[in-house]
Formats: C-alpha cells, sequence, structure tokens
C-alpha cells in the first residue's frame, strides 16, 4: 500500500445557484465516503483559500495572487492505493472533474 | 488493507438518519435567503446587492471547506456565523465610504455598539423577524403579482433565474427582467418593512398569501414537466405560509386557511400521478396512501382559521380540500357540499377556472347533461382557451352521456393544448376510451 497526493486544481464555480453548490458538495461527500469506506482515505486533507502570496527567486521577491482559476490549487488529500494505476483510477471519480477541473495524482516518497 | 475507521466528520452530516437528512435538504437554499434577510438589515435594503455577494462568498466557503472537511455540527449556524464575520468586515471597511440601514448607523459608528449590534441583528429570533420583513417588502404595491412571487423565489428561497424560468415556463430573459426590476424597487426603500399593525401591514400580508398561493399553485397545477421542482415549489410555499402561520400579527385566520388548504392538499401530491407516469384521477387515486399526517394538519388548522368575521377564498378552498380528502371515496363524496362551497367561491373570487371546477362538481352531483350545462355557462370561458382541461372536462361528460363521437372531438381539440407530455398521455388515453367504454373523471 502506498500513500499519494490529490492535488485539485480549477473546478468551475461561476454563477452556481445555491441548490447547485449543495449537489456539487453532496457528490464531494459521496466520493470522499466512498474513498473512506473503501479504506483508501488517509487524509481528508483541506481546502486552501484563494488568496496567497507567491515568492520567487533569490531577490525573493513577493507577488500577490491571484492565478488564473485553472491552475488554482484549492485542495488537497491524502489517498492510500496499491499503486500509480490505482491511484489514477480513483481520482477519476473526483467531481471536480465534471466542472473542467483536474486531479494531479502524485506518489508521495517513502524513506 | 486494514477497514478504515468510520469517519466521524461524515457520520455526523447525517448519513444514513432521516431526520438528520431532511433537515439538510435545501439547506444551502434556504440559509441562503436567511441571510439574505438578516444582512439586508443590517447593509440596508439599498445595499441589496452586496448582501447577495456576501451571502454567495459564504456559500462558496461552505463548499469549499465542507466538501473535503465535511459537514459541521451546526451548518446553518456555521454558514450564518461566516456571514456574519464578512459583514463585519465591510461594515468597518466601508463604513465611511457608504450609507448601511439608516436606523443602525448611529450604532454602528461607536465601537461601543458595534459588536452588540451586529451580534444582536444574526440572532435567531432577529432572523426569523428579517425573513418576515424581506417576505414583506417583497410584496411591494409597485410591483405586479407575478414579480412578487419571482422575487420570493429568489430572494428567500434562493433559486436562481434559470430555475425560476424553468419552473414557470419562462424565458430566462423575462424572468431576468422581472427580478431586475423587482429588486430596483425594493433597493428604493432603505429599510425592510417594518412588522407593525397598520393599514399597510394588512394589505401586504393579503398579497403574500396570494404570492404564496399563486406559488404553491404552480407546484401543484402547474405546467412544469419535472415532478421534483413542482414538488420544490409547493414544499417552499408551505414553509413561508408556515413562517407567517407562526408569527404573532400575521397568524390571521386567513393565514392559517391558507397553510390549511396547502396541507390537504401536500397530503394528495403522491397519488396525483400514477406509477407509470399518468395523470390520475381523483376517482381513480389510492386513498390509503394520502399523508394522514398532513390531512390531520391541515384539519387542525382548518378548524384553528374559523373564527373571526372574514370568510377568505382560502377557507373555501381549504374547506373543499378537506371534503375531498376525507370522503371515503369518489361516490361518497358529499358534493352537494362542495358545488355549494364553489358558489360561495365564485361570490368571493370568480375565476373561469374555479367556474370548471365548480361544474365537474355539478356533474358528480347531478349528471354530466347538468354538468355540460354548467361548463357551456361559464360567463368568460374564452379565458379557457390555453387550459386543456376545458374540453378535456366536455369531453368526459359527452363520454358519460354516451356520445362518443362529441367526446372523441373535445379531446382531440385539447391535445394541441396539452401542456406537457404527461398531460397528452393522459388525453391521448381518454381518445382511446372514446373507443371502447365510458369511464367516469374527476379533474381535482
Amino acid at each position: 500500500m502506498s500513500e499519494y497526493l490529490f492535488v485539485y486544481r480549477g473546478g468551475n464555480r461561476a454563477a452556481l445557484s445555491p441548490e447547485q453548490m449543495q449537489q456539487v458538495m453532496q457528490k464531494w461527500m459521496a466520493w470522499m465516503q466512498g474513498l473512506a469506506e473503501k479504506g483508501h482515505l488517509k487524509d481528508r486533507g483541506h481546502p486552501l483559500d484563494a488568496a496567497g502570496k507567491l515568492v520567487t527567486g533569490r531577490s525573493k521577491n513577493v507577488t500577490d495572487g491571484p492565478y488564473a482559476e485553472k491552475d488554482l490549487v484549492g485542495g488537497y488529500s491524502l489517498i492510500e492505493a496499491r499503486d500509480l494505476a490505482q491511484a489514477a483510477e480513483l481520482s477519476k471519480g473526483c467531481p471536480i472533474l465534471e466542472r473542467d477541473g483536474s486531479v494531479e495524482v502524485r506518489p508521495i516518497m517513502q524513506m | 488493507m486494514s477497514p478504515a475507521p468510520r469517519d466521524p466528520v461524515l457520520r455526523e452530516s447525517g448519513g444514513s438518519d432521516p431526520a438528520r437528512r431532511d433537515s439538510l435538504d435545501y439547506l444551502f437554499r434556504h440559509e441562503s435567503g436567511r441571510m439574505i434577510a438578516a444582512l439586508t438589515r443590517v447593509f440596508g435594503v439599498h445595499n441589496l446587492a452586496l448582501a447577495e455577494d456576501v451571502v454567495q462568498d459564504a456559500l462558496c466557503r461552505a463548499l469549499e471547506v465542507w466538501k473535503l472537511r465535511g459537514m459541521p455540527e451546526n451548518p446553518s449556524a456555521w454558514l450564518m456565523t461566516t456571514a456574519k464575520n464578512r459583514a463585519v468586515d465591510v461594515l468597518r471597511r466601508e463604513r465611511r465610504a457608504r450609507a448601511f440601514a439608516p436606523e443602525l448607523e448611529r450604532l454602528l459608528e461607536s465601537e461601543w455598539t458595534f459588536t452588540p449590534t451586529v451580534e444582536e441583528a444574526f440572532g435567531p429570533h432577529a432572523i426569523r423577524d428579517d425573513e418576515l420583513r424581506m417576505m414583506f417588502s417583497c410584496v411591494d404595491p409597485r410591483l405586479p403579482e407575478e414579480s412578487q412571487v419571482a422575487l420570493i423565489l429568489h430572494i428567500l428561497c434562493g433559486f436562481s433565474v434559470s430555475e425560476i424560468a424553468n419552473a414557470f415556463l419562462s424565458s430566462t430573459a423575462a424572468i431576468e427582467k422581472r427580478i431586475t426590476r423587482g429588486k430596483k424597487v425594493l433597493s428604493s426603500s432603505k429599510r425592510l418593512f417594518e412588522l407593525s399593525k397598520s393599514a399597510d401591514f394588512q394589505a401586504r400580508l393579503s398579497a403574500i398569501q396570494r404570492a404564496l398561493y399563486l406559488l404553491f399553485n404552480e407546484g401543484y397545477h402547474g405546467s412544469c414537466t419535472q415532478d421534483l421542482v413542482r414538488v420544490e415549489l409547493c414544499r417552499e410555499a408551505m414553509r413561508l405560509a408556515a413562517l407567517l402561520a407562526d408569527h404573532s400579527l400575521a397568524a390571521i385566520p386567513s393565514t392559517r386557511a391558507l397553510l390549511a388548504l396547502m396541507c390537504l392538499h401536500m397530503a394528495r401530491l403522491p397519488t396525483r400521478v400514477d406509477e407509470s407516469g399518468l395523470l390520475s384521477l381523483l376517482t381513480d387515486q389510492d386513498r390509503s396512501q394520502w399523508d394522514s399526517e398532513l390531512i390531520a394538519q391541515g384539519q387542525k388548522l382548518l378548524e384553528l382559521s374559523a373564527t373571526g368575521e372574514h370568510l377568505s377564498e382560502y377557507h373555501v378552498e381549504a374547506a373543499i380540500a378537506w371534503c375531498h380528502v376525507t370522503a371515503p371515496s369518489a361516490r361518497d363524496t358529499d358534493w352537494a357540499q362542495i358545488v355549494s362551497l364553489y358558489d360561495t367561491l365564485m361570490a368571493i373570487r370568480p375565476s373561469p377556472v374555479i367556474a370548471l371546477n365548480r361544474a365537474i362538481a355539478i356533474a358528480q352531483h347531478e349528471g354530466p347533461e347538468r354538468g355540460l350545462a354548467a361548463l357551456r355557462a361559464i360567463p368568460d370561458r374564452e379565458r379557457l382557451g390555453a387550459y386543456p382541461f376545458y374540453p378535456i372536462a366536455l369531453g368526459e361528460f359527452e363520454l358519460q352521456c354516451g356520445r362518443h363521437a362529441a367526446a372523441r372531438e373535445h379531446f382531440a381539440a385539447a391535445l394541441p393544448i396539452a401542456r406537457n407530455p404527461v398531460e397528452q398521455r393522459f388525453i391521448e388515453q381518454r381518445i382511446v376510451a372514446c373507443s371502447s367504454q365510458a369511464a367516469p373523471g374527476n379533474y381535482h
């Protein structure tokens, strides 16, 4: 069993009605619950606020976000899976994909 | 793989507990109405757009956080606190530049009174009143009825423009126009409507009753094909009517009668369409499926409403609905009583649709020939031109009289004005019936 980081990016959230927002949320909850029940959810992770700072280079230049919405990391979770292929398969159920978002699946390197 | 421990956050979110689940249905929709009402009170109605932004922001935050972390213990309180904190930011940042609610202006200026004022405005009691006050604000006499209904749905029930357009089979552009104009009128008064005994209060209370009645009817009899949408409209109308009936000033007999009417109709909702999706006639509905709890609730409200000297149309309609739900069968229904109630209703609020229903009751009571005569005597029946149930009723009575060819003609005339596939299939089925045996019908 190996660990993988799911990085959630983008996901169009423009102009949703309250009811639609609730439906999106419920899809996420059902997906997370499914992962948890099958023992794949190591850590639910955290959502990230859109506000942020970017510090770059030797000059330690600090700039504000925002980043383009499609590149914006909205959150992450820690997943347990047999291998990278299975982890990628698991990510296909993520509701962010229905809203033009992406899930980056990265193996965690162990000692 | 070891079995994962059951996730505590998810378990708390209600999962399989039906009572808990129920309260979470439409949570965002209902909370958005409550938040808008509370924020508008603090910001002033002229800052409605700002209040809407704050609500949108709070709901987005909830979506982002809850989707990963699960629902908090008390999601309503979480949302309201989020909205309050945002409101505090906005007030502090902009109180020099922007005028907020005039009655709170001085209280928000001083640091001594700022926090208690905001806390008070977001307390549960204040919010309930704010929701009602917003309802009263939405039925501004300068707005036509259909705009009032659209505004209530949009602001208090969190329906988006396209959701309203879908529910009312209207174009998005038309609804957008109604709402924009409605908001403009709303924003022209700075504060929410004051709940106090005044002539204006009484007039607006009747307007709200009317708006909720129309909203409920749209759900119950409306033309939208999606059952789910229609049930939602009925439920929203009931929720707001219950809010009215819970307020000491608004809980007048006609308010209770209106809520009684809604309960008694809702009790029959599950049987209006049969398992194969066909419109089911009152005569054919499985009465054991009617919701006895709602019937009891409706009956109690109807009893409570029987005070005072004003007999409203809601009293009469609730009494008719009560006759239907308490009758053991269509045959054993007190049709004489129903006809006389329709006579009363025609005197209070005459309309061709009510006259049509009266004619149907007459046919049940005195036979199809009398029903036909009553149908043909409806004074402004040309207003029923786009209403398929007028030719359907004509066809039904002709069929009962054994005149199959005439019946078929009427049903055929109803077909092109059917408003959705359910009605269409129903009419097709009646046309088939013209070739076989006669079947009695009733369209309540």
